[in-house]
C-alpha cells in the first residue's frame, strides 16, 4: 500500500511537470509580449529591455522554466518584488501579487464549490439511479430517466440566473451566493453555497441517474446476483448488499474522469455567481497574459485533479477486494 | 394460470407421493417477438436420497424447468402453468416469503460458472456463512464456524484460513466446491446441480461429481443434476430425463435409457457421443440440423425435422401429432413409433455402426 502511494504521487509529480512544461511553452507561443503591456503606451527600447530582464524574460526558455520549477521546492529572488519564500510560484504580471498567496486566498472557495458539488451529483444521483433501477419500467423510472434527459441538457449560464432570479430575488429563500468561510460560520458557509452547488452538480447528477440506473440493472442480471437469490435471499438485500457494489465501480471510474470536468464547471460557476475563487483567477489571468499566474492556477487545479484520482482509485481496492494496490 | 391441486386447496397436505413431484409443468416468455414455450407439459418425479439425471440440448429447457422450481423466474415476463410439489408444498403458488425462506435451505442450487456465480466483492466463508445466518438464525460467530465445518467437508485445505479468502484467489475446482458448501450448508433435501463440472477441467470434473456422490450418501439429499453430457449422467445417476424442445423425450433409469434407448433423439444423442473402446475411424454420428424454435415449436412431434423415421408410424400422425410420453410409469418415452418397430431400427443402427 505505501509502495503504491509512493508510486503514484513519484507518477503525479511526472504529470505536473509535463503540464506545466507544455503551459510554459505554450504561453510564449502566443504572440502577446507581457513586458510590452507592462510598459505601456509610449514605450522607450530601454524600459521594455529593462522589464523583460527585471521580469526574467530575457533569458533561453528553458532556464525561465527552471528557475520556476526551482522556486517552487527552493524559492527565488526576484530584481523588482525581492525575496520570493518557497513555494513560489512568482508574482503576477497584472495585479504584482504572489501567486501562491493569492491561490491560496481563493482556494477554499472553489474547493469548497467543487467538494459540495461531488457530494450532491453523487449522493442524489446514485440515490434517483438506484430508485429507478429498483423500479425499472415503472413510472417512478420513467420519470427519474426522463428528468435525467432534461437535466443533462440544462446549462449552468442559463439554470444559474434563472435559479437566482426566483429562489434569491422573487421568493427570497436562499441568501445571495457568497463565500462564508467554514471557519467563521459553517451555517453561513453553507446556506450562501447551496444555490451553486445545486447549479453546477444539475448537468452533471442527471449523467449519473442514468448511469447508476444502467450499471444496476446490468449488475442484477448477473450470474452472482441469481446465486443469492437461490440462496434465499431477499430482493432488497440482493439490490442494496451485492448489485450495488459492482455498480459502484464503473461510476467511480467515470468520477475520476469528471473531475477535471467538474472544475472547468466550477469556473462557469463562480463567473456565474461572481465568486471569487480560483476560476475567477484563471480567467482574468488569461486575459492579462499573466503567465506566472496563468502557470500557478494550472499546476494547482491539475494537481488537484491527479490527487484526486489516486484518492478515488484507492477507493476502488475498497470496494473490489480483486483490485490490489501493490 | 390455475392450479388445480389434488387435494383442496394450493399448498395444503396432500397424501404420500414422491418427495418431488412437476406436473405438467409449462413456462413461458413473453418476448418482443412473441411467447416462447420454453417448457411445455413437463411432468417427473424423483424420490428422496436418488438422483435424476436430465439431459438434453441447449435450449431444451433444462435449465429453465429448474429455476421453476426455485421460482426464479421473473414474473413480470414469465408464465409458469402446472403443478410442482415438494413433499406437501405446492411451489409455483408458495408467496414470495415462503420461497425464500425454501431456497439456499430446503432446495439448493449450483451453478455452471463458480467464477460469476459467486460475488467477486465478498470472502467465501460470509458468502456461504450468511446463508446459514439467514435461515437458521445463527451469529456471525456460529455461521463462519459452520463455513469452515462445511469447506472442510468438501474438501477444501486449510479451510480456517481459506475462508476469509475471496473467490478470484480459489482455483475453478475449489471454487466449484465452495458453491456445494454454500449450496449443502443448510443440509437442503434437495440439490439442483446445473452442468455443475460443464466449466471444469476433466480430472476436477470426476472429484466435483464424486463428491455430490458422497455427500449424498452422507446426508440422503435428492439431486437433480443437468447436464447436456451423458458421460456424466452414466457415472452420477440413478434415472434420466431425456428433454427436447421443453419436454421430456424419453425418461427411464440409467440403466434402460443407456442401454436400451427408445426415443430417436435418445439414440442420436448416443450415437453423437465418442466411446473409448471403439474404432477411431468410426465417425460420430451426431443428430443432424437443429434444435427448433421454442418460438414457433414445429407442429405435431417437436422432434420430427430431426427424426430419420417420421413416416414409419403412420402417414401424417408425427406431423400431426404430438406424442406423450408412454407408459405412465418406468420406462417410457414419447414417440409413436412401436415398441417392436423401435428394436428392430435400433439393431438395424447398431449393425450398421459396428
Amino acid at each position: 500500500m505505501t509502495s503504491y502511494l509512493v508510486r503514484r504521487v513519484a507518477g503525479a509529480l511526472v504529470i505536473l511537470m509535463i503540464i506545466s512544461a507544455i503551459t510554459f511553452y505554450l504561453f510564449y507561443a502566443v504572440p502577446r509580449d507581457p513586458a510590452r503591456a507592462f510598459c505601456g503606451k509610449i514605450c522607450q527600447p530601454e524600459t521594455l529591455t529593462l522589464i523583460r530582464h527585471n521580469l526574467g524574460m530575457d533569458e533561453p526558455l528553458f532556464v525561465q522554466y527552471w528557475h520556476w520549477l526551482v522556486g517552487i521546492f527552493a524559492g527565488r529572488q526576484f530584481v523588482q518584488f525581492g525575496d520570493c519564500p518557497a513555494p513560489c510560484l512568482g508574482y503576477s504580471f497584472a495585479t504584482q501579487e504572489p501567486v501562491f498567496s493569492a491561490i491560496v486566498d481563493r482556494f477554499p472557495v472553489t474547493l469548497s464549490l467543487t467538494l459540495g458539488a461531488s457530494v450532491v451529483i453523487l449522493a442524489f444521483g446514485i440515490l434517483t439511479g438506484m430508485i429507478a433501477a429498483w423500479k425499472v419500467g415503472q413510472p417512478l423510472d420513467k420519470i427519474a430517466s426522463s428528468s435525467s434527459v432534461i437535466g443533462a441538457s440544462l446549462q449552468i449560464y442559463f439554470v444559474g440566473p434563472l435559479l437566482a432570479f426566483y429562489l434569491v430575488d422573487t421568493l427570497q429563500l436562499i441568501p445571495r451566493p457568497s463565500y462564508v468561510p467554514i471557519t467563521e460560520n459553517p451555517l453561513g458557509w453553507f446556506t450562501h453555497l447551496m444555490l451553486p452547488w445545486v447549479v453546477l452538480s444539475i448537468i452533471f447528477t442527471a449523467n449519473y441517474t442514468r448511469m447508476t440506473r444502467s450499471q444496476m440493472v446490468e449488475q442484477l442480471a448477473e450470474d452472482y446476483v441469481r446465486t443469492a437469490r437461490a440462496k434465499g435471499m431477499s430482493s432488497r438485500s440482493v439490490f442494496f448488499r451485492f448489485a450495488w457494489r459492482g455498480a459502484m465501480i464503473p461510476i467511480l471510474t467515470i468520477f475520476g474522469v469528471d473531475l477535471a470536468t467538474l472544475l472547468g464547471g466550477a469556473i462557469i460557476t463562480e463567473q456565474t455567481f461572481s465568486l471569487h475563487g480560483i476560476g475567477e483567477l484563471a480567467v482574468r489571468a488569461v486575459q492579462n497574459t499573466d503567465l506566472p499566474m496563468l502557470l500557478g492556477v494550472t499546476i494547482v487545479g491539475a494537481a488537484a485533479i491527479v490527487l484526486l484520482n489516486i484518492a478515488v482509485d484507492m477507493l476502488y481496492a475498497f470496494i473490489d477486494p480483486r483490485v490490489r494496490l501493490s | 394460470m390455475t392450479t388445480v391441486s389434488w387435494s383442496g386447496e394450493p399448498g395444503t397436505s396432500r397424501g404420500p407421493g414422491p418427495f418431488l413431484s412437476v406436473r405438467d409443468l409449462s413456462v413461458e416468455f413473453s418476448t418482443e417477438d412473441g411467447i416462447v414455450h420454453a417448457v411445455d407439459g413437463l411432468s417427473f418425479d424423483l424420490e428422496k436420497g436418488t438422483t435424476l439425471g436430465i439431459v438434453g440440448e441447449s435450449g431444451s429447457g433444462k435449465s429453465v424447468t429448474n429455476l421453476a422450481i426455485l421460482g426464479l423466474h421473473d414474473p413480470a415476463h414469465t408464465k409458469i402453468g402446472g403443478e410442482i410439489w415438494l413433499e406437501d408444498q405446492e411451489l409455483i403458488s408458495a408467496s414470495r416469503g415462503s420461497m425464500e425462506k425454501l431456497r439456499g435451505n430446503r432446495v439448493a442450487m449450483i451453478f455452471q460458472d463458480p467464477l460469476t456465480a459467486l460475488s467477486p466483492f465478498h470472502t467465501i466463508g460470509r458468502q456461504i456463512g450468511e446463508v446459514y445466518r439467514k435461515h437458521k438464525g445463527a451469529s456471525k460467530k456460529e455461521a463462519r464456524d459452520r463455513a469452515v465445518e462445511m469447506l472442510r467437508r468438501v474438501g477444501i485445505p486449510q479451510p480456517e484460513t481459506r475462508v476469509d479468502h475471496y473467490p478470484h484467489e480459489f482455483s475453478g475446482g475449489m471454487r466449484q466446491r465452495a458453491m456445494i458448501a454454500m449450496a449443502l450448508v443448510c443440509d437442503p433435501d434437495l440439490l439442483i446441480a446445473d452442468e455443475p463440472t460443464t466449466a471444469l477441467d476433466v480430472t476436477v470434473q470426476a472429484q466435483i461429481l464424486d463428491l455430490l456422490k458422497e455427500l449424498q450418501q452422507q446426508f440422503g439429499t435428492a439431486i437433480i443434476l443437468i447436464t447436456h453430457d451423458l458421460g456424466v449422467v452414466a457415472g452420477t445417476a440413478d434415472n434420466v430425463l431425456v428433454m427436447y424442445a421443453g419436454r421430456a423425450a424419453e425418461r427411464g433409469t440409467v440403466r434402460e435409457v443407456l442401454r436400451e434407448p427408445r426415443h430417436p433423439y435418445t439414440w442420436g444423442l448416443l450415437s453423437s457421443m465418442p466411446r473409448l473402446n471403439s474404432s477411431v475411424d468410426v465417425p460420430l454420428m451426431p443428430v443432424r440440423g437443429t434444435p427448433p424454435s421454442l418460438l414457433n415449436p414445429p407442429s405435431g412431434c417437436p422432434f420430427h425435422p430431426r427424426c430419420d423415421y417420421p413416416k414409419l408410424a403412420g402417414p401424417e400422425l408425427c406431423f400431426n401429432q404430438r406424442p406423450s410420453i408412454s407408459p405412465e410409469t418406468g420406462h417410457g418415452d414419447a414417440c409413436y413409433l412401436t415398441l417392436e418397430q423401435k428394436r428392430e431400427l435400433r439393431t438395424a443402427k447398431t449393425e450398421d455402426h459396428a
